[in-house]
C-alpha cells in the first residue's frame, strides 16, 4: 500500500490532544518534577561545583557558568526524547489512547503533532527550571538569558519530533535503548555539552557540526554569559529544519503504521 | 444511513475484504456476524474513514468517506474492540477529556455526564479510577464515552466480547434502549446468540465476502431445516451410517458432533430410542447452522 506522502493536515483539534497530556501531567506532577527538574539540577550543581573546583576558566569563565548552558540543552533534549519515546509509545501503543482519540474526530496528524508539541512544552519545563537555577546561583544576570525560553522550546520540537519517529518505528520499550546509545549518547559527548568542541580531534569537529544539540549549545552559550551569539540565523535555520523534517518524518511514519 | 458498495480492501497483496455491499437504515441494529479474520473490523474501520478502500465507495450519514470522514465521526459513536480507556484519569475525567476531542467544552460536557453514568450503570463511580472497574464496566464506560456527542450512528466492535453472561446481558439491555431511542447501531459479533438477540438485519461475513444478508429468521428460513438433531458419542457413526443417512434430509459432520438437519424430527427420535452409546440433543436451527451450510465450517473460532 502506497503510504500517505502528504504535508500534515492539522486542525485546532490538536490543541484538545496536549491539553488531555497537560492534564496526566498536572496530576502526577510531584513524581514527574522529581525527574525533570531534579536531576539535571543535581547534575548541575555535582559536575559545576565538583568537577569545577579542579578545572581551570573554561572561556574565561567558572566551569559552573560553562556548563549550565550545555545542561540547559541537555536536559531539555532529555525530556522531549523519554516523553516522545516511552511515555507515547505507551499512549501509542500500550494504552491505546490514540485508537481512541482517532475513533473521535481528531486526524492522526493532529495526534503525532500534539505529542510533539507537549514533548516540546514538558521539556520546556524543565530547561527553564535550569534557567531558575541559573539565575538563583547567580551564575548569569544577563536579560538575554531569557531567550533560553523559546530556544528551549525550539530544542523541544526538535527532539519530540525525534523521538516520536522513532516511536512509530518501535516494535516495543527495548528499541528504545538503540536511540540513546546509537544517537543521543554520541552526540552529547560532540556536541560541547560537557567540553568546549575545540577540544575535540577536528574530524570530530566537523562530524558535530551537522548535530543538532551543538547548534542549540552555540546559541544557549552565549546568552548565559551576556552576550549575542554568533551566526544566529545559521543556527536557529539548522534548529528550523530539524525539527520540519523530523516532524513531517514523525507523522508519515506515523500514518503508515497506523491507518492501514 | 451507511451505505458500502463493492468495497474492496487488501494489505500487501491479500485482500481482506472482497466486494463488500452493505445498507443500514435509520433507526435498525445491524450486525457483522462472522469468525475471527472474516474482514468485520476492517469494514468498520473502513466506514470509520481511518483506512481507504482500493475499490469501491462508501458514504455514511450522507457524507463521502474517508473524504469527508472527520465531519462523519463528530457524529458517529464507536466502541472499540480492545479497551482504550484513559488509565490515568477518572470514569468522569475519561468523559471530559473524550468529549474535547468533539470540540466540546467542559461546561458542555459536565451536564451530560450524569445521564451517561446512569445508562452506563456506573452513577456512583464517576470519580473511581479506571483500574478499579470491572471488565464489564469498562464496556459500558467505553459505551457511554462513545454516546458523549450523542451520536445518530453508533459502531460497536464485538462488544461483549470477553464478558461473562450476566455482563453481556447489561450491555445488550442497553443497545436495545438505544435502538428504543431512535439510534442506528452496526456491531459486529462472532456470537450467534448476541446477533439473534439483538439485530434486525444480519450480514454473515466470511473470507471477507458477504455471504448472506436478512433478518436472523429469514436466514434461518430460507437456508436451513425446520429441526436440528445433534448427536455424538461413540455409538454416532455407526447410528448416521444405519438410520441417519435415511431419516436425515442434510447432515454435516464437525468434529464429533454430526448436524442432522430435518423438517419432521419424529421419525429420527423413534430411531434414536434403542441405540447404544451415544447421546443427543434435539433443537430449532438457529446462524450457527446457517453459517455451518454457507461455508462448511463453524463460526467460532
Amino acid at each position: 500500500m502506497a503510504v500517505d506522502l502528504a504535508p500534515p493536515r492539522l486542525s485546532l483539534r490538536l490543541v484538545q490532544v496536549w491539553r488531555r497530556n497537560l492534564l496526566v501531567w498536572r496530576k502526577l506532577l510531584v513524581p514527574s518534577l522529581l525527574g525533570n527538574l531534579a536531576d539535571p539540577a543535581l547534575s548541575l550543581l555535582g559536575l559545576g561545583y565538583g568537577l569545577g573546583s579542579m578545572l581551570p576558566a573554561v572561556d574565561g569563565v567558572a566551569y559552573i557558568t560553562f556548563l549550565a548552558a550545555g545542561i540547559v540543552c541537555y536536559s531539555t533534549m532529555n525530556s522531549a526524547s523519554f516523553e516522545g519515546l516511552y511515555s507515547a509509545f505507551s499512549r501509542m501503543h500500550v494504552q491505546r489512547t490514540w485508537e481512541a482519540i482517532m475513533n473521535a474526530p481528531v486526524g492522526l496528524d493532529d495526534i503525532v503533532c500534539a505529542e510533539i508539541a507537549w514533548a516540546a512544552t514538558k521539556s520546556a519545563f524543565s530547561g527553564l527550571a535550569i534557567l531558575l537555577l541559573i539565575w538563583v546561583l547567580g551564575l548569569s544576570h544577563s536579560p538575554l538569558t531569557l531567550w533560553l525560553v523559546p530556544l528551549t522550546l525550539l530544542i523541544g520540537i526538535v527532539f519530540g519530533s525525534f523521538a516520536v519517529t522513532m516511536t512509530t518505528l518501535a516494535p516495543s520499550y527495548d528499541f528504545f535503548m538503540y536511540y540513546f546509545t546509537l544517537f543521543i549518547t554520541p552526540m552529547v559527548l560532540l556536541s560541547g555539552v560537557f567540553y568546549p568542541v575545540s577540544a575535540l580531534p577536528s574530524l570530530l569537529q566537523q562530524i558535530a557540526v551537522a548535530l543538532p544539540l551543538l547548534h542549540a549549545i552555540e546559541l544557549a552559550r552565549p546568552l548565559v554569559y551576556g552576550r549575542v551569539p554568533e551566526a544566529v540565523l545559521t543556527h536557529l535555520l539548522v534548529l528550523v529544519s530539524y525539527a520540519l523534517v523530523g516532524s513531517y518524518l514523525a507523522v508519515v511514519l506515523a500514518r503508515r503504521r497506523l491507518l492501514k | 444511513m451507511l451505505t458500502l458498495q463493492a468495497v474492496r480492501k487488501a494489505y500487501a497483496g491479500r485482500e481482506v475484504v472482497r466486494g463488500i455491499d452493505l445498507e443500514l437504515r435509520q433507526g435498525e441494529c445491524y450486525g457483522l456476524l462472522g469468525p475471527n479474520g472474516a474482514g468485520k473490523t476492517t469494514t468498520l474501520r473502513l466506514a470509520l474513514g481511518l483506512i481507504a478502500p482500493d475499490h469501491g465507495s462508501i458514504r455514511v450519514l450522507d457524507q463521502p468517506v474517508p473524504a469527508r470522514a472527520l465531519e462523519v465521526r463528530q457524529r458517529v459513536g464507536v466502541v472499540p474492540q480492545a479497551d482504550t480507556l484513559d488509565p490515568d484519569f477518572t470514569v468522569a475525567e475519561n468523559l471530559v477529556v473524550y468529549g474535547r476531542y468533539f470540540g466540546l467544552t467542559e461546561r458542555e460536557i459536565r451536564p451530560r455526564i450524569p445521564d451517561l453514568l446512569e445508562f452506563a450503570g456506573l452513577e456512583s463511580r464517576a470519580d473511581s479510577a479506571i483500574s478499579a472497574l470491572s471488565g464489564g464496566m469498562k464496556r459500558r464506560l467505553s459505551l457511554a464515552r462513545a454516546l458523549i456527542n450523542d451520536p445518530a450512528l453508533i459502531f460497536l466492535d464485538e462488544p461483549t466480547t470477553g464478558l461473562d453472561p450476566q455482563a453481556r446481558h447489561l450491555i445488550w439491555d442497553r443497545l436495545k434502549r438505544l435502538v428504543a431511542r431512535g439510534k442506528t447501531i452496526l456491531l459486529t459479533t462472532h456470537f450467534m446468540d448476541e446477533a439473534e438477540r439483538l439485530c434486525d438485519r444480519l450480514g454473515i461475513m466470511d473470507g471477507g465476502r458477504m455471504i448472506c444478508t436478512g433478518t436472523p429468521a429469514e436466514l434461518v428460513a430460507a437456508h436451513i431445516e425446520p429441526q436440528v438433531l445433534e448427536v455424538f458419542g461413540e455409538g454416532a457413526a455407526h447410528w448416521m451410517e444405519r438410520h441417519g443417512t435415511r431419516l436425515c434430509r442434510r447432515w454435516e459432520t464437525v468434529g464429533e458432533t454430526t448436524f442432522c438437519y430435518l423438517h419432521d424430527i419424529q421419525p429420527a427420535l423413534d430411531a434414536l430410542g434403542g441405540a447404544a452409546g451415544l447421546r443427543y440433543l434435539q433443537r430449532p436451527a438457529n446462524l450457527e447452522d446457517v453459517f455451518l451450510k454457507l461455508t462448511g465450517h463453524e463460526l467460532r473460532d
